[in-house]
């Protein structure tokens, strides 16, 4: 079973490596949004912890969106996911394995952000605590993100049917996360323990769920 | 199809009831029920108002018990329902939110706030509208019909946790005054009204649900003849 994740796995990031497509284009639309938003809002005054963090978490999802959406139009290339959903592999694996390496691009996408967040705004982000709060919220997310994404591949109008979905299934995981990061940033990050919860709560649950749905999702 | 002509009746007496009722209990918010001493005649949209709240979740409830029990045994009968109480919670939850809304102007002061409650309400009212979508932009029917029940129970487990997470965040809304441990905290003519147009929405809801569970198996019937003859 770990020798099938693995190969899997291995399957997306090298035709990643290869393509270079989809976490460039993550990369590009999370910093532009954090161009837009320094016009839009001020970033700068005193309560910057919070408008950056709000900023910051509204680009990852966006990026994560668009991420989400490459990946399955690189699947439906060529019957890639056919082939992939014929070999004699668990659904659950092709789950897990297309989650991991969805929360490994979007993790890229949210170091690089956190370094242009940090230079741009002037903010302390490079804590243990903000790690924990992106890598919990960045799970949470996937986890969501890659169920829909899998169930939205074969619909017609799947662009606005991906976000329709995500975006209110997936708002603990932005309130969560603009809060902790907030109070992490602000220096309060002892306050940030219930929500770290939260996200991991949110991560773990919605994790496991997807796992004994996708089944019913890839039956074909 | 053969039970067709005792069953129209059956469901024409609880249509009349539902109007019956629903007449009722419109001339007792206006006429029976007293003024509120401090919001005056607004507070009589709150006999409609927590009702239509009550049904929106139920609703909602109806879709995750449907959902699991399609994906553990695949019957139509359980898609149907599903997609009946779908868009009967989608009206009810309309209803929550612009009632909800009329009221809070004079009130509150304010069309709407985010309040941990509304807030709430508001993300119900996107994920009845993304499962809408979902069933729509799909166009393989049985396809379609395993990943809304997929999204009936990803969507309702999220509920408790989306109110969780907003609570935390902000609240303002009234707390219960009907459903408390010490009982409820008015007048027994208000609470008489409020018990009366429960029923009536209770059985309203009933009525709907069958007529719309009734055009769901229509337009599988139809969607299956379609498929026929094109075959």
């Amino acid at each position: 079973m770990w020798g099938q994740l693995l190969a899997i796995l291995y399957r997306d990031l090298l035709s990643e490596w290869r393509a270079r497509e989809v976490v460039i284009g993550m990369l590009v639309m999370a910093l532009l949004t954090l161009l837009v938003f320094n016009f839009a809002f001020d970033l700068t005054g005193a309560q910057r912890a919070a408008s950056g963090s709000g900023a910051f978490w509204v680009a990852v999802v966006f990026a994560t969106l668009l991420g989400l959406g490459r990946m399955t139009a690189r699947e439906r290339q060529d019957g890639a996911w056919e082939g992939l959903v014929l070999a004699p592999v668990e659904r659950s694996v092709i789950y897990v394995a297309k989650l991991l390496s969805m929360v490994l691009f979007v993790a890229i996408v949210d170091l690089v952000a956190l370094v242009v967040l940090a230079a741009l705004f002037d903010l302390p982000v490079f804590r243990p605590g903000v790690l924990v709060v992106l890598a919990l919220g960045t799970v949470g997310l996937c986890a969501l993100g890659t169920l829909f994404s899998v169930m939205t591949a074969q619909a017609k109008a799947r662009e606005v049917l991906l976000p329709a979905l995500l975006f209110p299934l997936a708002i603990p995981v932005v309130i969560g996360g603009v809060r902790a990061m907030m109070l992490e940033l602000s220096g309060a990050g002892a306050e940030a323990a219930p929500w770290k919860s939260l996200l991991g709560g949110f991560a773990v649950l919605f994790a496991a769920l997807s796992v004994l749905t996708f089944g019913v999702v890839v039956e074909e | 199809m053969a039970k067709r002509s005792s069953g129209l009746s059956w469901l024409a007496v609880l249509g009349g009831a539902s109007f019956v009722l629903v007449a009722l209990s419109v001339a007792m918010i206006f006429l029976y029920a007293p003024a509120d001493a401090t919001q005056g005649d607004v507070q009589r949209l709150f006999y409609l108002h927590l009702p239509a709240a009550w049904l929106a979740y139920v609703s909602f409830f109806i879709i995750f018990v449907s959902s699991i029990a399609f994906l553990l045994r695949g019957t139509p009968f359980w898609n149907r329902l599903a997609r009946s109480a779908a868009e009967l919670g989608f009206i009810f939850t309309t209803l929550v939110l612009l009632t909800g809304s009329i009221w809070g102007r004079p009130i509150w002061g304010t069309w709407w706030t985010w309040d941990a409650r509304l807030t709430t309400t508001l993300i119900l009212w996107f994920i009845y509208l993304g499962y809408f979508l979902l069933r729509a932009y799909i166009t393989d029917p049985e396809r379609g019909a395993r990943y809304a029940a997929v999204l009936g129970i990803v969507g309702f487990v999220d509920i408790p946790i989306i109110h969780m997470s907003v609570r935390w965040w902000r609240t303002l809304h009234p707390q219960p005054i009907v459903v408390r441990s010490e009982g409820p905290n008015m007048p027994t003519e208000m609470l008489v009204t409020m018990l009366v147009t429960l029923v009536a929405f209770i059985v309203l809801y009933l009525f709907l649900l069958i007529v719309k569970y009734r055009i769901e198996t229509v337009r599988d019937a139809v969607l299956e003849l379609r498929a026929e003859t094109a075959n």
